[in-house]
């Protein structure tokens, strides 16, 4: 596991939310959420659905105001500055007869809001090509996109939400649906986006274990509140216990870990924790 | 051969069947593609239904079929559009909105067979008229088709990026919601000028097929927007010379309808596709979510 110490240790946080509540419907989805993530950092937002992940997406992509609190990035209102803010949905699956290249789905991050057609250009072409090269997807950028396998689609997506050059990348279950080896690449992928491209990285996950190597810090969300840490400092029977309002087990197996009547099996032991 | 295009091209009824039938084809065509991948072929063809009724009361009320058509079919998708913003809804609004407007229109047929003299008006309205038509629309034809394409023209990135990713259109900052309803306007101009050459029951052909057949061949949507265009023009101009040559065949010696040549074409079009699909390589294997 890596040194979970925070990568860029003094700099000025990104992406910070002060006392962010969100209600739908009359319903309290998140309370008190306080954030404050440094450039470079991963962070692997984890909780059992329902937990109010997605509502954070969308509160930080701009898209829901809170109630209560504030949302900023890179110093910005979210509403603001959306450009600042790359998104990867989850389980996109194009059409097979889509008719768009890998090429064409990654321009469209570059200028695909802008009124009018693209007029091209070498400068735009160049700056698909390398996006598409540093995911490693260019031996399929001309290959259509309803038939790429989910890896390669992942791949691409991470290049589409890069090309605008975003401080703050989100990622909705992006591991979903992969097979071992792309849940590798595509983990892989991710930690060089965050490591080397110095780009903020929140990665939905509902299982942690596929990326403990890579993630810096923990958002544990539950009943619509969030414990943000270390694995080490977070996952713990301790704060688990008190995040879920019931008895956690945390077991470690194989450098695995396992949290039980949490949401990695949910099915067989918690049928009253989902908030 | 070449009398036979030349006779084509001298006799106004067919010369302005062509240049009608061509302006129509190029928008449908056009804004085709986009209902096919948006998966909007039932509010496209629901809407050429709905503009019967407004053509019914403009024959009626004495003015043009056109204007009944367009009227009321750019009331018809706002409506469809307000109504259901959710795919699901939409069907179920499209669904909605086209029973009333049917059972209005039910009644105007109605009273157009009860005149003294019917003429063919009911026909023409459901079924084409592309060869009685009134020369005089070709300008307002010309002029509906141009802002079409002006239209599409300008929302064309946001409309791609809207039909090919809606989440992350959204996020990107697209206002998805007004892009869909602008779109929805292109469609109820396109459908209902098609309306008037291929009948109101046939306008979806000229609409759904040429796309479908464009986006199985191409790998670009402006490609896939330029050869539906060509497609649909083709089965236009081809209907247009083999319904000039059928008023020499049996059993009636005044004419097969045009609409029935303009749709076999582009259901032969559509055909071929889908063969032509099968020697393509087979899609990855997916998991599905």
């Amino acid at each position: 596991m890596r040194n979970l110490q925070p990568v860029a240790g003094q700099a000025q946080p990104v992406l910070e939310l002060a006392g962010v509540r969100v209600s739908l419907g009359g319903r309290p989805v998140l309370q008190g959420i306080d954030l404050s993530l440094r450039p470079g950092e991963l962070v692997g937002v984890i909780g059992p659905n329902g937990a109010g992940k997605t509502t954070l997406l969308k509160i930080i992509l701009g898209l829901l105001r809170p109630d209560q609190g504030k949302v900023r990035i890179g110093g910005h209102d979210a509403q603001a500055s959306r450009s600042l803010v790359g998104y990867v949905p989850q389980s996109y699956t194009p059409d097979p007869d889509l008719p768009l290249t890998a090429r064409d789905l990654v321009a469209l991050g570059l200028d695909g809001a802008r009124w009018g057609f693209s007029l091209g250009g070498r400068n735009r072409r160049a700056k698909v090509d390398e996006a598409l090269n540093w995911v490693g997807a260019s031996s399929y950028a001309d290959q259509p996109v309803g038939r790429l396998s989910g890896g390669e689609l992942q791949r691409l997506l991470v290049a589409h939400a890069l090309i605008s050059e975003p401080r703050v990348v989100l990622l909705d279950e992006p591991l979903a649906n992969l097979d071992l080896r792309s849940q590798d690449e595509v983990v892989a992928l991710v930690g060089r986006v965050a490591h080397e491209r110095g780009v903020t990285v929140l990665l939905v996950t509902h299982d942690m274990n596929p990326i403990l190597g890579v993630m810096d810090r923990i958002l544990y969300l539950a009943r619509g509140q969030a414990a943000l840490g270390t694995v080490d400092e977070v996952v713990r029977q301790d704060v688990l216990g008190q995040l879920y309002g019931h008895h956690i087990d945390v077991v470690r197996v194989h450098g695995r870990i396992l949290v039980v009547g949490g949401p990695d099996v949910e099915a067989l032991t918690c049928t009253t924790c989902d908030a | 051969m070449a009398a036979f295009i030349a006779s084509l091209l001298t006799l106004g009824a067919t010369r302005t069947a062509l240049v009608i039938g061509s302006l129509v084809a190029a928008t449908s065509g056009a804004v085709g593609v986009f209902v096919v991948l948006r998966g909007q072929s039932f509010s496209g063809h629901a809407l050429g239904d709905i503009g019967t009724t407004g053509a019914a009361a403009a024959y009626l009320g004495g003015i043009s079929p056109l204007y009944g058509f367009i009227g009321v079919g750019v009331l018809g998708g706002l409506g469809i559009e307000t109504l259901g913003e959710r795919a699901r809804e939409r069907d179920v609004a499209t669904g909605i909105v086209l029973s009333l407007m049917l059972g209005i229109g039910a009644l105007l047929l109605y009273f157009m067979t009860q005149r003294p003299n019917p003429g063919s008006g009911p026909v023409a309205i459901l079924f084409g008229s592309i060869f009685t038509v009134d020369p005089g629309v070709t300008g307002p034809v010309a002029l509906f088709s141009v802002l079409v394409l002006l239209l599409l023209a300008v929302l064309y990135r946001p409309l791609v990026f809207t039909t090919v990713n809606p989440q992350v259109a959204r996020a990107a900052g697209v206002p998805t919601t007004a892009v869909s309803l602008l779109f929805m306007l292109a469609i109820a101009v396109a459908v209902e000028e098609s309306a008037l050459v291929a009948g109101a029951l046939l306008s979806t052909a000229l609409l759904i097929g040429p796309a479908s057949a464009a986006v199985r061949w191409t790998r670009h949507v402006g490609e896939a927007v330029a050869l539906s265009v060509l497609l649909g023009l083709l089965a236009v101009v081809l209907g247009v010379a083999l319904a000039y040559q059928s008023y020499a065949w049996p059993p009636l010696d005044r004419g097969w309808p045009v609409s029935f040549f303009i749709v076999m074409i582009v259901l032969l079009e559509y055909l071929l596709s889908r063969i032509g699909r099968r020697t393509r390589q087979e899609p990855a294997t997916r998991q599905v979510p």
